[in-house]
């Protein structure tokens, strides 16, 4: 307990500095909304400076990080000037999107890998496991922005799937079931983009901490005792192997808020991954900053989360 | 020595092995080339019952892929494995399922031999479950019977293997390996890697456990004064060929190849320089 303890401390600490460094290179980072708004001749100079000091921009910076503190812990996490809205309210409407595109490629990208890796790495050297092993370079090797415009061109070549955003135009009129089926019909894209992009890693680091288990001895006794090929692989030697991929696991659940982004951009879903472009082209000064921050309270969760479950997982760590 | 004859050629041999041979290839990387290691050439070994057969030779020798296959871990490219009468270098992996228990080993590495995720009491209970022979309470309580025959207190059943010492371990390995029954034990460089007082600590376990099981032992070692001690038997193994075999007073005394006469002589040269740093150490 007092080990979690002191972990919480950590990530306050951490979230603290993370802040504090995304508010100096916001402020870095030339012009401001208000600076377009300048070039509008229908609204007057006058108009503008009251807005910059409404928003508290005629204020320093640390006098700015101080209001962006309260409004923190009011829940609102400051004020988007573009959508004239909390910034809460925007992020979970478009965080809830991301999580659910990248919670369920997660989810598919990890129940492939660990079965297929376990397989390759049981027949390692055999042509089953060069096989996997040139396609998942292959697949490492290509970014995932050409997997998902490959995508996309069969996609629309085939008139197969819906292309663009995550639901149909009418989608409010369908029954649930209709629903729930045009809402998994526009997944299949960026899903398929993000497992294909994930799932070479994962398996390769399934397939390497396997692969150093089963050579173990205790492997060799058990195989000496007689026990069943299945029983060896799945209870013996991948809870074996798992520490990597435990860690491996964290970064997952780190990246589910940032992990998106790219492929969000193109197939149009509406996530955090265009709030944050349209927000950073706009100078949308607390949104870019909410949704930074919101990816960083996912690292810090996903790492706390590993860390917790290696604990939890193995003797030897709990012993240190 | 007349002894050990007799009991030769009295009771067949419990294992025996002909002409077994085994290569390992291996590719460089970004090469065709191939290396082929011959781990195994031709060896032939006869393993008497109730006895303690060692094993000896360098590092590299093929001890070790010789205990594989005779454990059947690892199947030899040619050449037999007879164990009890029966040629099981033939037979295929569903019939040898049931012989397995009969025949176990323990390693060198004992921090690596057990799976770190399980008790000492998992670690025993584990060949038992595999096999069926205990469920349950039962289960427990012949593991935990099993720990205070091999010296280790039951109510250490929930350590971790991380929480215990090498010896310790070795003798967790051991609880573990008799608890199937096995009539052959290969002892893979069990005792190496443990301090001297441990070691004949270990050794004398595994004695009263022969008397107590009628175990046959195979010894692998490179540790040729530890063999002098309690082998009946002694094999010389070099560059993967058996090159001397026989009862254990013959090899030491009479020694016919060169590589023994090497690896004797450097024995002698350790041991006295060995038994000068002891008897100071006492004094």
């Amino acid at each position: 307990m007092r080990y979690l303890e002191r972990r919480l401390i950590h990530a306050m600490l951490l979230l603290i500095g993370a802040s504090v460094l995304c508010f100096l290179l916001s402020d870095l980072a030339p012009g401001s909304f208000f600076d377009e708004m300048k070039l509008n001749p229908q609204i007057s100079p006058e108009t503008v400076a009251a807005l910059r000091s409404q928003y508290g921009f005629d204020q320093p910076l640390p006098v700015r990080y101080g209001r962006w503190l309260k409004s923190v812990l009011k829940g609102e996490w400051g004020y988007s000037f573009a959508y004239n809205a909390t910034v809460t309210s925007l992020l979970v409407v478009r965080a809830r999107n991301t999580l659910l595109l990248t919670a369920l490629s997660t989810l598919l990208a990890w129940l492939i890998a660990v079965p297929f890796g376990v397989w390759v790495a049981y027949r390692s050297g055999r042509w089953h496991d060069r096989l996997s092993m040139a396609g998942t370079s292959l697949l490492l090797s290509v970014p995932e922005l050409v997997v998902v415009l490959g995508l996309l061109y069969l996609v629309i070549r085939t008139h197969a799937l819906p292309v663009g955003g995550m639901v149909s135009v009418g989608f409010d009129q369908l029954g649930p079931w209709a629903r729930m089926g045009d809402l998994a019909m526009h997944l299949v894209i960026p899903v398929t983009a993000l497992v294909l992009a994930s799932l070479p890693i994962l398996v390769r680091h399934v397939r390497a901490s396997m692969m150093e288990v089963l050579k173990a001895p205790f492997i060799q006794a058990a195989r000496g005792h007689g026990i069943g090929q299945a029983r060896l692989l799945f209870r013996y030697a991948l809870p074996a192997a798992a520490n990597p991929l435990i860690s491996l696991f964290g970064l997952s659940v780190a990246g589910l808020l940032s992990g998106s982004l790219l492929v969000e951009v193109i197939t149009g879903w509406p996530g955090l991954g265009p709030l944050l472009l349209e927000a950073s082209m706009s100078r949308d000064f607390y949104v870019v900053i909410g949704v930074v921050m919101s990816s960083t309270l996912f690292m810090i969760f996903g790492n706390l989360l590993a860390d917790v479950m290696l604990v939890v997982a193995d003797p030897r760590v709990r012993a240190e | 020595m007349g002894t050990e004859q007799d009991k030769r050629a009295i009771k067949p041999a419990l294992v025996k092995t002909s002409a077994l041979s085994k290569q390992y290839v291996q590719r460089a990387p970004f090469s065709r080339k191939k290396f082929v290691i011959d781990a195994l050439t031709e060896v032939d070994l006869e393993i008497a019952p109730g006895c303690m057969t060692a094993l000896v030779g360098e590092s590299g020798s093929g001890k070790s892929t010789l205990a594989s296959c005779l454990a059947m871990l690892e199947t030899p490219d040619r050449g037999e494995i007879w164990f009890e009468g029966d040629r099981i270098s033939c037979w295929d992996s569903g019939k040898l399922a049931p012989l397995r228990p009969k025949i176990q080993m323990v390693f060198q590495d004992s921090a690596g031999a057990l799976n770190p995720g399980f008790t000492a009491a998992e670690i025993i209970e584990e060949p038992l479950e595999i096999q069926r022979r205990e469920s349950g309470r039962r289960l427990r309580a012949r593991a935990c019977e099993l720990m205070g025959e091999v010296g280790l207190s039951p109510d250490w059943a929930d350590r971790w293997p991380l929480e215990f010492s090498g010896g310790q371990r070795q003798r967790l390995a051991i609880a573990r390996a008799i608890a199937l029954k096995p009539a052959f034990l290969i002892l893979d460089e069990s005792l190496s890697g443990l301090d001297l007082s441990t070691q004949s600590q270990i050794l004398n376990l595994l004695l009263d456990l022969q008397t107590a099981h009628s175990l046959t032992y195979l010894l692998i070692s490179h540790d040729l004064s530890l063999v002098g001690q309690v082998a009946d038997f002694v094999a010389v193994m070099h560059q993967g060929r058996i090159v001397e075999r026989g009862p254990r007073q013959q090899v030491f005394t009479s020694p016919q190849h060169a590589h023994t006469r090497e690896l004797l002589g450097s024995v002698r040269i350790l041991e006295s320089a060995f038994r000068t740093a002891q008897a100071g150490g006492r004094q």
